[in-house]
């Protein structure tokens, strides 16, 4: 496989261990060509050491990443070959200005990067501002210009560890547009994040990592589907309904609220479970698939993964690939 | 052993690696390094020392307007019978301290405060390997320490001549030379001194890559020429002295005996070496080897 066809990342068997701490515990990961791939878990998940690795930052203690089939810790600087991105906050002299920070990152790109710094503040807005010095940039501007930095390179794979973070809504928003700008564009994007409505808005992948292991790697559509076969049901008598969904074979977790009762269930059962009403002589006012938020996903796989996925997350054996929950080990 | 040490070199990442077209030079990374010293106020605060301490020295003298008694220096004797006598005594007063400290300054925060600041790894991200970043810092440390050396010589030689006139001098051996090569010797002077003080460097750049904290670094690298000059004063360790750093110091004073005494110039040099090429060699293998984690 030449290194244009190789995946923009994939890692192998990925581990850092610092001293009695295991930070990343044998993570896989695959990013596609053309994925705005989401990687997500709490705070000291693994999220920004596994990212480390990849840009070469740090050395694994077993396992491999490799960019576009290249291994940054035998290949050096010529692995990040069409790479480029931020881990943690993108950092930048504060002595120099906006525009000499990027005329020395350019400069250290070579080629022509240094010709598109015109272009690159334009694309994040920064122009007016890059003959102010970096030290009295704010949080959001300091995240464009490391967005500007990033496109230096004009990169194929983006990799960006929480761009979003202390940024304003108002930032939050741009800084959305513009890596959807970027995906439109066809760049991969490898995004690092615990805001769950960015990753929802932007990702068609997702890996969700917690306590150093992925703990789901797939389509975000596939995981919200696993997860999210669930009904809200209102009757006339949601009392009594309640009693029969509890006999009724295949439905689970049913409890009644204020807005009537929720339960998961395949389509065959919910069947069984209407005709059960009908019998029982109880109207149903309306019967609603939800498909569960990211957010629910995520704290179930993050939070009660531990022994084991809740139900209907039916775990699987082995490592996560398309699709698959992993059992914590 | 911590995961850095144990980890395997990158091969590829040498200062050698083959050059892509394309890709920067090693040149390029330590202009760009040097445009960085130039923007810092802290790389200021060394050439002033540099600037000022001449000065100080030489307006004092005026307002004194007469010879020191009882100097122990043939040049102390002679400052104002020539302005070309201050700056040779200003390098025996400066070499043991001050000019070390100034290189100290940069040498040990070169690495350790991109390290801290987080933008270690925003340019290890870029185009470069790790053998041209370190080799680039390395020698900008050294260009910072030989400027620094020779604006405080020519610091000195001007408000010395300005002062005490461009005449000729007395040499350490007696004899009188022209007011023409008095300076050359200066010159001379300052670059055999610039022998030990590249090995200074050469420490400074290892502390503050294995230390990642450049308060540490520096005080470790002037704590190294302090130990080192403490040696040189315990009785019974005189058979160290000729492989002491701190006895190089002064090597550049076989310059200024006629004839020239080369021997302490060619011992002070694979001495030196001694100190520097490990010293250079370990910092870069660390600075491969390292996790870049900081910032």
């Amino acid at each position: 496989m030449s290194h244009d066809e190789a995946p923009p990342v994939r890692a192998r068997g990925l581990v850092k261990r610092y001293d009695d701490v295991l930070a990343v515990d044998h993570i896989d990961l695959n990013v596609r060509a053309g994925d705005v791939y989401g990687f997500l878990g709490p705070n000291g998940a693994g999220k920004t050491t596994t990212l480390r690795m990849a840009l070469g930052l740090i050395t694994p203690t077993e396992g491999v990443v490799e960019l576009f089939g290249r291994d940054p810790l035998r290949e050096g600087a010529r692995a990040l070959d069409g790479v480029a991105g931020f881990v943690e906050a993108p950092r930048f002299y504060p002595y120099l200005t906006g525009r000499k920070n990027l005329e020395l990152l350019a400069a250290l790109d070579g080629g022509g990067a240094a010709e598109r710094i015109d272009e690159v503040l334009e694309i994040v807005e920064l122009a007016p501002r890059a003959i102010h010095r970096v030290g009295g940039y704010s949080h959001g501007m300091r995240q464009r210009l490391g967005i500007a930095a990033a496109l230096l390179r004009r990169p194929r794979l983006l990799i960006l560890d929480e761009p979003a973070t202390g940024l304003d809504p108002a930032g939050m928003r741009d800084m959305r547009t513009l890596i959807r700008r970027l995906a439109g564009d066809g760049i991969t994007v490898l995004l690092s994040s615990h805001q769950l409505p960015e990753v929802q808005e932007l990702c068609d992948r997702v890996a969700i990592v917690d306590s150093g292991r992925v703990v789901y790697e797939g389509a975000l559509a596939e995981l919200r589907r696993q997860g999210g076969a669930g009904y809200r049901l209102r009757t006339s008598d949601d009392r009594r309904a309640l009693e029969l969904a509890a006999e009724q074979h295949g439905i689970d977790g049913a409890h009644a609220d204020e807005h009537g009762l929720s339960f998961q269930a395949d389509e065959h059962d919910v069947g069984g479970l209407s005709l059960a009403l009908g019998r029982a002589d109880i109207a149903i006012l309306s019967l609603t698939p939800e498909l569960a938020t990211l957010e629910d996903l995520f704290f179930r796989l993050t939070e009660d993964h531990r022994p084991a996925p809740a139900p209907p997350l039916s775990p699987s054996d082995g490592r996560a690939g398309a699709g698959e929950i992993v059992q914590a080990r | 052993m911590s995961s850095a040490a144990a980890a395997p070199l990158r091969p590829g990442a040498g200062v050698g690696a083959r050059v892509v077209p394309g890709r920067p030079s090693t040149f390029t990374v330590y202009r760009w390094e040097l445009r960085k010293l130039v923007s810092q106020k802290r790389t200021y605060m060394g050439f002033g020392l540099a600037v000022l301490l001449p000065l100080i020295f030489v307006v004092s003298q005026l307002i004194r307007g007469h010879a020191p008694r009882g100097a122990d220096s043939i040049f102390a004797s002679e400052i104002f019978q020539s302005g070309l006598a201050t700056p040779v005594l200003m390098l025996t007063f400066l070499a043991p301290f001050f000019l070390p400290l100034i290189a100290a300054l940069v040498a040990g925060d070169i690495v350790a405060a991109e390290d801290s600041n987080g933008t270690l790894k925003t340019i290890l991200t870029r185009s470069v390997d790790r053998g041209q970043v370190f080799a680039a810092k390395a020698a900008a440390a050294m260009t910072y320490g030989v400027l620094a050396v020779y604006l405080s010589a020519a610091v000195a030689t001007v408000a010395g001549v300005s002062a005490w006139g461009f005449h000729s001098v007395r040499t350490l051996s007696g004899t009188t030379v022209s007011a023409q090569k008095a300076l050359l010797l200066v010159f001379a002077a300052n670059g055999c001194f610039l022998i030990p003080l590249l090995a200074v460097v050469a420490i400074g750049v290892l502390l503050s890559t294995v230390t990642r904290n450049s308060a540490a670094a520096i005080v470790g690298t002037l704590g190294v020429t302090l130990i080192l000059a403490i040696v040189s004063q315990i009785p019974g360790l005189e058979g160290l002295h000729p492989y002491l750093l701190t006895t190089q110091y002064f090597a550049w004073q076989g310059l200024l005996r006629t004839p020239t005494d080369w021997a302490p110039i060619l011992h002070s040099l694979w001495v030196c070496a001694l100190y520097a090429v490990p010293a250079l060699f370990a910092g870069y293998l660390v600075f491969l080897r390292r996790d870049v984690a900081g910032g």
